[in-house]
């Protein structure tokens, strides 16, 4: 797994779409025949990858909305194994 | 979405809601596949639902929290009103998923089912070769398929091609995996035929050899290894030669629903066989009374119908007894043991399937010798 730099734009990978589904109480990633149901924050760091915004405004905008800090290290790591698993995309 | 537990009616066993919807919407095909799951008694069912009773189940579904849809039958494109379902489920928000032998897929079909927001379609090849899979599909199709495959990657969908493998195609498995690298799947899943409906009679020319599937797997592997990322590839092994049986459906009732073409409920594409169970109609009930209420919904949720082995097995959490449709298929009883699981009584029922399976093809019988039944939506099996 390769470190993300904190200036990569991440989106959406290629085949997955992304939405909130009231009757889970979750976002989901939805693929062909397939479901993957996020945890809280998972769901909250997948909604922010939107391509416009880099790893670094993304980590700055959860710590404003979660009053708390130091969640680079955290963000980086899930954002890594995210883009392992084809769920999000960086540009080289 | 609180419905079984608010509901004074509603069964004790809380259910979680139907995530997955499948709708069978024609049992019409032009294909005639040996290894088919349909019921072989297709031309007792009923007529099909119209439009509009499809769009009222996918918003039923909808507002209960279906969220991956599959379209399929049968031929689904057999259907004209296709686009207009599509449409109207991904106005809903479902993930819409066709599954298709791409036959009657016109790059006219394929554009408005685009525009009408179809996210995936699963196309299906019988073999690699036109030879094979034109035999296994009793049809002329090779080559239109290959165009197909085309189609979907030029209109940039996601492309699942889906194989199903069997005794009479699963030694062409590395020509199989050329193949859809060749067409640029996405993800290929190698299905080893499940033995339901047509593929049941048709059980004993279609079983692999242990050997035959080692040698499968092994060339999968090493393909795997090769490619990387670039395709996923999902080998599904044939339960039979497994020694516990497969969380079929993650226990019927729990997240599967299917609308049969005449509007009878499902809770797996097969349970139509089960005797006892007086399935609902999506005509006469709403999604939600057949989900929540139904007895046929009901009947296997919980653990209250388990006989032993299961009843006092750690693992019933984990496979929840099997397949309840392979439980009566192979005992007579459907609340049996699958007899998959080698602590079933019945296990050498399955045992002796492979057995048979093992000595025809070491008899190496002439692929066009072995007595199939192909599958006709007009005749009985």
């Amino acid at each position: 797994m390769s470190a993300i730099s904190p200036t990569a734009k991440p989106k959406l990978g290629r085949n997955f779409r992304l939405q909130w589904e009231p009757a889970q109480q979750a976002h989901v990633l939805l693929y062909p025949e397939g479901v993957v149901k996020l945890n809280g924050s998972a769901g909250a760091i997948m909604s922010r990858c939107d391509g416009t915004r880099t790893l670094g405004e993304i980590v700055g905008d959860l710590e404003r909305t979660y009053a708390t800090a130091g969640l680079a290290a955290d963000v980086e790591a899930f954002v890594a194994l995210a883009v392992e698993r084809q769920w999000l995309e960086v540009d080289e | 979405m609180s419905a079984a537990t608010t509901d004074p009616r509603g069964a004790s066993k809380a259910a979680g809601p139907p995530l997955w919807l499948l709708c069978e919407l024609t049992y019409r095909c032009p294909l005639h596949c040996v290894f088919c799951y349909n019921p072989t008694n297709m031309p007792d069912i009923g007529p099909e639902l119209d439009t509009s009773t499809w769009i009222r189940v996918l918003h039923e579904a909808r507002a209960l929290g279906a969220v991956q849809l599959g379209l399929s039958g049968g031929e689904p494109l057999a259907r004209d009103d296709l686009e207009q379902i599509v449409a109207e489920a991904h106005r809903l928000g479902y993930y819409v998923n066709l599954i298709t032998s791409g036959i009657g897929l016109t790059e006219e079909r394929i554009k408005a089912l685009k525009e009408a927001g179809l996210d995936h379609i699963q196309l299906s090849f019988q073999d690699s070769t036109r030879e094979v899979n034109d035999f296994l599909s009793s049809t002329r199709t090779f080559d239109l398929k290959s165009k197909v495959a085309a189609l979907i990657k030029r209109y940039g969908y996601p492309m699942v091609l889906n194989v199903v493998l069997h005794r009479l195609n699963i030694d062409h498995i590395e020509e199989i995996l050329e193949m859809a690298d060749r067409l640029g799947a996405e993800y290929l899943e190698l299905a080893n035929t499940q033995y339901y409906g047509w593929a049941w009679k048709n059980r004993d020319a279609l079983l692999p050899s242990r050997e035959q599937l080692t040698r499968a797997e092994e060339a999968t592997n090493r393909f795997r290894e090769r490619i990387g990322q670039r395709m996923r590839i999902y080998f599904v092994v044939p339960d039979y030669f497994e020694k516990r049986p497969k969380p079929c459906m993650n226990g019927l009732g729990s997240i599967f629903l299917t609308v049969a073409p005449d509007g009878v409920a499902l809770p797996c594409h097969s349970a139509r066989i089960l005797p006892g169970l007086a399935f609902p109609n999506v005509k006469e009930s709403s999604v939600e009374e057949i989900w929540y209420r139904s007895d046929a919904f009901n009947r296997f949720r919980g653990e209250d119908w388990m006989k032993e082995p299961c009843r006092s097995c750690p693992e019933r959490t984990r496979d929840f007894g099997g397949c309840r449709c392979q439980a009566y298929l192979m005992t007579g009883d459907a609340t049996n043991a699958d007899p998959v699981c080698e602590l079933s009584p019945h296990h050498h029922l399955v045992v002796e399937a492979v057995e048979r399976a093992e000595r025809a093809v070491n008899g190496a019988a002439p692929v066009r010798e072995v007595p199939l039944v192909f599958r006709d939506h007009r005749r009985r099996a």
